[in-house]
């Protein structure tokens, strides 16, 4: 399936665009997506932690990505 | 929710609307936290902030944290205003107001909402420098 995966802040900088997309197998989970990612965009593991949220919620590694969700990368929060 | 006021805004935050909104006639008190923006940050001149939200997920955020705040506290009336875009220094990123009839809970109250704001809510701050820009918190 293919994703769209927003960015923001300076992960908007590392992926060059603020969404990039992706292809991943059907029942791919976060953690497939954190690799597949960080194999294109190895800057991402410089990073403090990052965080990935589907339809407006963090998710956890091991939550499965479906065809048309949301998916934003959230690096390291900074709001206040 | 009535009792909560949750804002993203690219306009200058009024801070004695966002005291108005929450005072009522069973306050006994208000907690009103200002976040400014600093000229330096470690020792360093900070010309102006950038911020950018998620806004969709930093709005949901926010309400998450005011109810946490109610289920918490016997606070009556909660308010977050957060900023978005250019920020000079001296103004204002965001503004906490929470009222109650006892002080202990506003104060416990804005307290943690200031703190969870901080490492929950999709918002992001670059710093402006002499000699470059840096995404807050963003590499260790």
């Amino acid at each position: 399936m293919k994703i769209n995966v927003l960015a923001f802040g300076v992960t908007k900088e590392i992926f060059g665009s603020s969404t990039v997309s992706l292809e991943l197998t059907n029942d791919a989970t976060i953690y497939n997506l954190k690799y597949v990612l960080e194999q294109q965009y190895p800057r991402l593991k410089q990073l403090a932690s990052y965080m990935v949220a589907v339809n407006n919620e963090y998710a956890l590694p091991g939550d499965t990505i479906h065809e048309r969700d949301e998916i934003a990368i959230i690096p390291p929060v900074s709001g206040g | 929710m009535s009792n909560t006021q949750i804002v993203l805004s690219k306009e200058t935050l009024n801070i004695q609307s966002c005291i108005d909104w929450v005072m009522s006639p069973e306050s006994g008190g208000i907690d009103v936290f200002i976040g400014t923006v600093r000229n330096a940050t470690k020792g360093k001149s900070v010309l102006k902030l950038d911020f950018e939200a998620y806004e969709p997920m930093a709005i949901s955020e926010m309400e998450k944290i005011a109810k946490q705040a109610f289920e918490k506290w016997p606070v009556q009336k909660v308010l977050i205003h957060h900023r978005t875009g250019l920020l000079q220094i001296g103004e204002v990123p965001v503004v906490i107001a929470v009222s109650a009839a006892h002080r202990d809970a506003a104060f416990d109250a804005c307290r943690f909402i200031i703190d969870t704001l901080k490492q929950t809510v999709p918002i992001w701050k670059k710093e402006a420098f002499e000699d470059g820009e840096v995404w807050v918190a963003a590499h260790p």
